[in-house]
């Protein structure tokens, strides 16, 4: 169930501008991988590219290879939809679908691609992928209710309940903490270290303590400038990146100095 | 500090704060009665009217009105009604609509989720210039359309339907797209996430979403379209009998018979005169007025109704 992503020479590009350079990495299945690095630098940009959510936005295009468990997603012979399900994504704000119920917002993936699913499949799925997201206790007497109708905190892992329905190999997550307050952030921080057991899990962050919280691997990256493409500074253990880095900019960065 | 400074500061700060800015008052008084003066002005025609109709059209209007045509009614008969022309009406509007709400949708969708570049921009502006036809040139387009293929003189409901549609569509694409845009792209992008193929998400997301307001949309365009009586005076004429066949044979419908009975005008009645009364033509177009205002107000409430049904809930 889970996959290593191997990323060569991966330029991403918005049009002409070119946003993202060099990317290089490996993330390693089974683990939690954070990015952090101050605003713009393409963190999330580079994230997108893992689903091929990145080409969604007209224009946007990139050069070089992602690579889950050795396939390039951007082979010719790929379908984005297919790679899609295969990798999951949650955004930085909660965002249900505001006409279907709970359980709805659940089966999204089974029922927007017009699958068919028997009724006692469907409970189980919903109820599998509501544990799973530690939301079952809270909702299962009012899985018929809006979805958009819960708190902040609960509709984010809704939306992590309805990304593992579809049943993904590596679920990315673009800054899933941001809108939420520290309790609903500790839930869903406690439940990216349960997750890790089954998913490769990539994480954008803007909070270094999340970074070091939740994350087994952290890449640090980096803008030299406005206008400039935003490049991988460096990859580690989290533990070594946060005490001893081995760039000057990283120590920078999450001492404080900057950003 | 001593007692007596404290309440000389506050004295001071009192002062302060309840000083008056008489400018922005003044300010604030006259655009006050300007918005009202506006609002009231804007409504004297509005009530004017409604009341204007109601009076005249009641007298007029009742269940016998409403269930006979004109057929064999002459002279200033206290007969006759306007069942005729309300099947009519709702006949060629009804098949407008089904005209252009497939055209006008998809041209939309076109525009809000797959157009980019010189064709899009080109779309845009026709629909734009669309908007701008009067509705005359509207019908004699749709009659000229129809005279290719069916000769001269060619008096049809699909006509007066067509030469409607023009005038629909480009409605239906402007609000359809307006509300289209309103759908969050978050939405968009949370289905694509789960691996959902781009024309499912318009259809099953984006759409769903929107329909409320679409549906609304719609509606608008209904109503603005049932009061027209040039083109369908051009295409499909007037007849005092039923006619449900939109593709055969003239139709009559409620603006049209409103002109007609009006350009009829008194009835020279000889004193005395059994059955005879001289305004009757004026009563029946007044009542066929009424009618036709509330047709066009059940249909908004209808869209109200459906827009209520579909819209997202968001109370848990």
């Amino acid at each position: 169930m889970a996959q290593r992503i191997d990323v060569k020479d991966l330029n991403i590009y918005y049009g002409d501008f070119k946003a993202v350079a060099d990317v290089g990495m490996a993330i390693e299945p089974r683990s939690v991988t954070a990015f952090i690095g101050p605003s713009g630098c393409g963190k999330s940009t580079f994230l997108r590219t893992l689903n091929r959510m990145h080409e969604v936005i007209p224009g946007a295009h990139v050069e070089g290879t992602v690579a889950v468990d050795g396939v390039d997603l951007y082979g010719a012979d790929v379908d984005p939809v297919a790679v899609r399900r295969q990798v999951g994504m949650v955004f930085q704000r909660p965002n249900p679908f505001p006409t279907m119920s709970i359980e709805e917002n659940v089966l999204a993936g089974v029922r927007l691609n017009n699958k068919r699913i028997s009724k006692s499949d469907a409970a189980d799925l919903v109820e599998v992928s509501l544990r799973s997201a530690n939301l079952w206790t809270e909702v299962k007497d009012r899985l018929n209710r809006p979805g958009s109708g819960l708190s902040g905190g609960q509709q984010q892992r809704l939306c992590i309940a309805r990304a593992i329905a579809v049943k993904p190999q590596v679920l990315l997550m673009d800054e899933p903490c941001s809108a939420l307050d520290p309790i609903s952030t500790l839930a869903i921080e406690d439940l990216i270290s349960e997750l890790k057991s089954a998913y490769t899990i990539v994480i954008v962050t803007h909070n270094m303590q999340q970074a070091a919280r939740v994350s087994d691997r952290t890449a640090f990256f980096n803008l030299a400038g406005v206008g400039q493409p935003g490049r991988l500074v460096e990859i580690d253990d989290t533990g070594t990146i946060f005490s001893s880095p081995r760039e000057q900019a990283t120590e920078d960065y999450i001492s404080g100095r900057f950003g | 500090m001593t007692t007596a400074d404290l309440s000389s500061t506050s004295s001071e700060f009192r002062a302060l704060i309840t000083q008056v800015d008489k400018r922005r008052h003044r300010k604030d008084r006259t655009m006050r009665v300007l918005i009202w003066g506006a609002f009231v002005l804007a409504m004297i025609p509005l009530v004017s009217v409604s009341l204007t109709v109601v009076v005249h059209g009641m007298q007029k209007l009742d269940l016998d009105f409403l269930t006979h045509s004109m057929r064999g009614v002459f002279g200033g008969a206290d007969a006759g009604g306007i069942y005729h022309a309300i099947v009519g009406t709702l006949l060629i509007t009804l098949f407008a609509t089904l005209i252009s709400v497939p055209i006008g949708l998809l041209t939309a969708i076109y525009l809000v989720e797959y157009g980019r570049g010189s064709l899009a921009r080109a779309v845009t502006f026709f629909v734009d210039v669309m908007t701008g036809i009067p509705s005359i040139v509207a019908g004699l387009f749709a009659y000229a359309l129809f005279a290719v293929f069916f000769g001269p003189a060619v008096r049809m409901g699909v006509v007066g339907s067509v030469a409607l549609s023009v005038l629909m569509i480009p409605v239906v694409v402007r609000s359809s797209e307006e509300m289209l845009r309103l759908v969050p792209n978050e939405l968009r992008e949370a289905a694509l996430a789960l691996g959902v193929p781009k024309w499912l998400v318009v259809i099953k997301v984006v759409l769903r979403t929107a329909v409320a307001g679409i549906g609304t949309g719609v509606t608008i365009a209904v109503a603005r379209v049932m009061g027209e009586t040039a083109p369908l005076l051009i295409a499909v004429g007037t007849i005092d009998s039923i006619n449900t066949n939109l593709f055969s044979g003239r139709m009559m419908t409620l603006p049209v018979f409103i002109y007609q009975q009006y350009q009829q005008g008194l009835v020279p009645c000889t004193p005395g005169q059994q059955n005879c009364i001289p305004t009757i033509n004026y009563d029946r177009a007044w009542a066929a007025a009424l009618t036709l205002i509330i047709l066009v107000m059940l249909l908004n409430l209808i869209g109200r109704l459906i827009t209520r049904f579909f819209a997202p809930k968001n109370l848990g």
